[in-house]
Order: C-alpha cells, then structure tokens, then sequence
C-alpha cells in the first residue's frame, strides 16, 4: 500500500484518506503528480473517504478540495488533523446564495 | 486500427463536416406502434439499431429535439424512420430534421405501405445497401478538437468523487487543450455550485444561465418535497462536510476548464455546442437520458463513473467506463473499461489515470470497442419534463 491519502488538485489545503487510518498512523499524503507532499503521524482516527488537513489552517480561512472553495474553518486546525463538520463550515448558504443575499 | 499519437482519432467525415467515430444505421420509431417492427427490421442487418421512446405519438417538441439530434450524431451513418401513419409525431417530421445533415435519410410509412411485412421487406433492402456502403469506408486521422465528450456517472460511491471522477476531469482538461468539446448535465448534482461554476463561465451570458438551469431543478426538486440544500446522513458519515463539496466530486468530473455556457433542453430549444471547450447541458440526473441528450447534440464518445459498476452503453456513441472503486473492477470486469482504483492503492497518480482515460478515449474514438458494444447494450432514453409541471413552477 501506497498513499493513505490523495490531495486531488495542487491547489487543496486538504487531502481524503484512501482507507481507514487509525490513531497513531503513520499518513502519507500523494499529489495528483504522485509525489509525496506530506508525512505525518495520525493525531486521530480519519476514516476512509474523511480528510486531513495538509497545511496549518486559520481560523475563517478557505479549505479547499477540488481546488475550489469547499467552505470555511470554524477555528484553527493544526496540520495532519481531521476536517470535518465539527472545524468547517459551508462557506455560504448552498445555493441560495444570491437571491437571498445570505453568506 | 489505433491512432499514431495522442494528438489524433480516426474516424469518418460526414457531409456536413462531422467526424464520426462510428458507422451506425439508425432506425427511428417516433411512436410506440412501430418500435416493435423497426426493432425486427434492425435485427436483420448487421450495424442497424432501432430507438424509441414510448410515448404515445404527440408531437412533443423535447423528444423530436432529440431523435432528431441522434440522427443528426455524426456516428450515425445513415437513418430509416418508420412510422405508423395515423400518428401526430410522423415519420416526415423527424426525418425532415435530419436531411439537412446530407447523411442518407429514408421513411417508411406502415399504414402506406400496406403491414408490417411489406415494410420489413423495403426496410431491410435499405438498410443492407446502406450497410454495403459503409462497410466500404476507410477512417482517416483527425485531430483530437473534432471530437465532443460527454461525461456522465452513475451507480457513484465514496471512491466516485476521490478518483473516477477527478481522473476522468484530467481527461477532459487536456482534451479541452487539444481544442476539443466537453459536455456534461446534471444539474441536479451541480446544486450548491452554482457560484464556482459561474465563476468558471466565459461570459456574464453563461453565468447567468447556469444558475438559472441549477435553480430551476432546485425548484422541481423541492416541489417534489426534497429539500436538496442539505446533507444526507449517509453522506456526511460518508466524510462529506459541506453541499459545496459534494457536488464538487460530481462536476470534477468535467474537468476544471471555463464554462462556455448552457446547452438549454426545453421545447423551445435544443443547443449544441457552437465552439470547443466545456459546457454544460440543461438534462437530467437519470444516466441513460443524460447520456442520451448529450449523444443528441452531438457527442461522439462518452465517459461514464461508477463506484458500483454500471452495464450501460448506447444506441449512437460508445460509452467507456470507469470505476475508482477496485473491487467493482474485480468484480464488474465485463462491464468497466477502464480501472481507476489504482489512485486508491497507491499504484498510481490522479494524473497518471486521467492520461490513461484520455488514451481509452482516443482508442474508442478510434474504433477499439467498449465492453457495453461487445455486449450489445444499445440503451436508448429521452427524458421529457411534464410541460404541466414546468408551467406550474413559471418555467415555461
């Protein structure tokens, strides 16, 4: 076994685990090139298809996957930890966006 | 025979100036009463495959827009209509749409011609000299900007938007690079999206439509009493945190290119692409329907995600298919062409699969066979709003 998980564009401040990492882990994380870009310990448990960060994130910044904007951190998120709905949010209302006029 | 390069496809030119990939001999029933005969009568010649819809025999314009837009595909060679003759929806109708294309076009009427047999026996005479005349032709090479893609996914799972659907999108980066079109639909997986796709548009034109298209099935989602702006259970113990980045895993499959703009699939209008790159088609989340307008406005090849594993190909286009999920190729190896699970265990790259993809597209385009041709599978389906529940929701 390779990578534990893939950052899917060079832009991502996230990578998505390729199978179920335990607490402790050793994480491996491969750009879409097939580099190793990133080489932590697992501080928690990411289940497949879950995400880590691979940069410090700040809190109120982007996250971003698919090198788009997925949404927003809700605090400060250390480099190799677990992103989920518990530290991000939607950046913006899905979809209702400009006729409301809501975030 | 294979391209030289990856810069090339053979295929055939048409009259109007379309390149196909393939050479079929398409038999169209714009009613129900005849699909059973042009079913019998394409049987009978080797290359021949005969659509319908059921429908009754109105003439909604929608489903004209796209049996004719499926005759019009430049893989099909040469079109029969048949019909009954009693019908509102005629043979006349449809095939008066696609002779502007200069590709051989006949109708048969049963009613005119006296039952079934008699039109069995001029059909299949048609339509073995038409097979005569395409055995002869020879493919010639054709750069890669004479070629539509169409993306589509079904049956997607966890593995769907982590590796099919971003590989598949490599594809069609460097397919877009090469001068060539992409088309993909669903806009019921582009909610939540509308402001980074719109983001993408080339014009205030094309953003302005795409959240238009992705409001409105908004609108018919809710009024069918789902609420489509928030995350199923499943799909945030599945470690989807945001809507955003659901129907992100779904569009990357379309690649990352400047949205050029909405293909509109109403009764009013049927687009086709009018230049190269990406656009987007206002179709349905229903597979073989999507597949199905998409081929209507003039996509040679699709591509098509599956995290479970699909069976589906079509009646005009071949249709590659791709799973991220390793254990559906194990298990799916009569039905996906291409495995993209290899990005899951490690053995590959994202990028390295995308040239893969990009490779299987070439090859297809260029006569290689996809599982679901070698198989038979000639899925065929238009998708027709209720006119009635458009009107009700102020659509039309």
């Amino acid at each position: 076994m390779g990578n534990s998980a893939i950052q899917i564009d060079e832009r991502d401040n996230v990578a998505t685990a390729t199978g179920d990492i335990d607490q402790g882990d050793p994480i491996e994380v491969i750009s879409p090139d097939g580099a190793v870009i990133f080489r932590s310990k697992a501080e928690e448990a990411i289940p497949f298809g879950h995400k880590l960060a691979i940069r410090p994130v700040k809190k109120g910044e982007d996250i971003i996957k698919y090198g788009e904007v997925i949404g927003v951190a809700l605090k400060p998120i250390p480099s190799g930890a677990w992103i989920h709905t518990h530290n991000v949010g939607s950046a913006r209302l899905p979809s209702r966006g400009r006729e409301e006029g809501v975030l | 025979m294979t391209a030289r390069n990856m810069t090339e496809f053979y295929g055939y030119l048409r009259q109007d100036g379309s390149v196909g990939v393939r050479n079929h001999l398409l038999v169209i029933a714009p009613i129900d009463c005849s699909f059973e005969p042009a079913k019998k009568i394409a049987a009978q010649v080797e290359g021949a495959v005969a659509v319908t819809q059921y429908h009754g025999c109105g003439n909604d314009s929608v489903l004209v827009h796209n049996l004719v837009g499926t005759g019009l595909n430049p893989n099909v060679a040469a079109v029969l209509v048949i019909g009954l003759g009693c019908e509102t929806l005629t043979a006349d109708i449809v095939a008066d749409g696609i002779r502007p294309s200069g590709k051989p076009v006949e109708r048969l009427v049963i009613q005119e011609e006296g039952g079934t047999l008699r039109t069995q026996e001029k059909a299949v005479h048609i339509l073995r000299r038409w097979a005569q005349e395409v055995a002869g032709l020879r493919p010639e090479p054709f750069p890669m900007s004479r070629l539509t893609l169409a993306v589509e996914c079904g049956g997607s799972d966890a593995t769907s938007g982590l590796a099919a659907n971003p590989a598949v999108g490599v594809a069609c980066d460097r397919l877009i690079d090469e001068g060539g079109t992409v088309i993909f639909s669903e806009p019921q997986e582009m909610i939540g999206t509308q402001h980074i796709l719109a983001r993408r548009a080339v014009s205030k034109q094309a953003a302005d439509d795409i959240y238009k298209m992705i409001d409105r099935e908004e609108v018919r989602l809710k009024a069918r009493g789902v609420d489509s702006r928030w995350m199923s259970a499943g799909n945030i113990d599945g470690g989807l945190t945001t809507i955003e980045e659901k129907s992100l895993g779904a569009i990357r499959k379309g690649g990352t290119r400047p949205v050029q703009g909405v293909l509109w699939n109403d009764w009013d209008r049927f687009d086709r692409p009018t230049r190269p790159g990406l656009w987007l088609q206002d179709g349905t989340g229903w597979d073989v329907p999507s597949v199905t307008h998409m081929v209507a406005a003039g996509a040679q090849v699709v591509c098509f995600t599956s995290g479970q594993g699909s069976t589906t190909g079509h009646a005009a286009a071949p249709v590659i298919k791709i799973t991220g999920n390793p254990v559906t190729y194990a298990q799916m190896g009569d039905n996906m062409d291409v495995n993209a699970g290899t990005i899951l265990d490690g053995s590959e790259s994202l990028n390295s699969v995308g040239e893969r993809i990009y490779g299987a597209i070439v090859e297809t385009a260029s006569g290689k066979r996809t599982k679901a041709e070698a198989l038979g599978f000639r899925d065929y389906i238009v998708f027709c709003r209720s006119r009635a529940a458009e009107h009700l929701l102020g659509h039309c």
